[in-house]
């Protein structure tokens, strides 16, 4: 499975991203937030700690979720980018759009 | 219902002066979804009896991604019936790699990445560029239907 959704104790949803997030396969991870957005969700955490690469129509699907979660109000923090990842956020500034964090527990405080 | 997955590899080794050389080829149809086999199959030749670092796999994986989505979708607009082909000559020094589709070529110079203001806000436009700022050198052929990406050995 390339992406699974668990509910943190403290409500948070933590969308793990398992492999690449790439063109073949970020539609899923758009609909799997936005699903979870439907169903009254507004507090995400993606994690990367298994993520191989992500290529620019994956960084494109981030933008769009992260919109449709600020447009209900909610919240969007990303963490365990390894520095191959965020070398990917830093060139193309999205380090400036985003929340990142070094670890899931680090984030998890920041809600 | 998708059709199954179709690589053809031509591997051939020649001794150079500059040591052992591996060209490899990879034939896939326009469909985005054959994109990450593509790229692993390339990267397991590609670094077969040569040295890496997964910094320098890291730049192969996403500037051929890249690359790949480009051809197949803006080039061959996603016509199954058309193919894209990924050629490599990997030396101990460098791998270059080059990407062609069938499509009538764009202009990479008009090309500019969604950097700033509401502009970051964009869903794409990035592809172009990481691949030129994760590549040591970037090509294109006269009609703008092929590419050529080199990637230097550490």
């Amino acid at each position: 499975m390339e992406f699974s959704a668990t509910q943190h104790d403290s409500g948070v949803v933590v969308v793990r991203v398992e492999g690449q997030l790439i063109v073949g396969n970020r539609q899923e991870l758009k609909t799997l937030v936005e699903d979870a957005i439907e169903e009254g969700q507004r507090r995400f955490l993606i994690d990367f700690e298994n993520t191989g690469y992500i290529d620019s129509s994956g960084l494109g699907a981030l933008v769009s979720i992260s919109k449709k979660i600020r447009d209900q109000g909610g919240t969007l923090r990303l963490a365990n980018l390894n520095e191959d990842l965020h070398s990917l956020f830093e060139l193309t500034k999205l380090d400036t759009l985003f929340a990142i964090d070094d670890s899931t527990d680090q984030a998890l405080t920041q809600f | 219902m998708t059709a199954p997955l179709k690589l053809c590899v031509r591997r051939s080794e020649v001794a150079a002066p500059s040591g052992h050389v591996v060209d490899v080829s990879v034939v896939l149809p326009s469909e985005i979804q054959h994109i990450e086999a593509a790229v692993e199959l390339m990267a397991r030749h590609c670094f077969a009896g040569h040295p890496s670092t997964s910094r320098l796999r890291f730049r192969l994986q996403v500037t051929l991604s890249e690359a790949l989505a480009n051809a197949i979708i803006c080039g061959n607009g996603q016509d199954p019936s058309k193919h894209v082909t990924i050629q490599a000559q990997c030396r101990s020094d460098a791998i270059e790699l080059s990407v062609a589709d069938e499509g009538t070529g764009f202009s990479p110079d008009q090309i500019t990445a969604p950097m700033t203001g509401a502009e970051i806000e964009s869903q794409c436009g990035r592809g172009l560029f990481l691949i030129r700022h994760l590549a040591d050198h970037v090509a294109f052929n006269e009609e703008g239907n092929a590419i050529c990406i080199t990637l230097r050995r550490p």
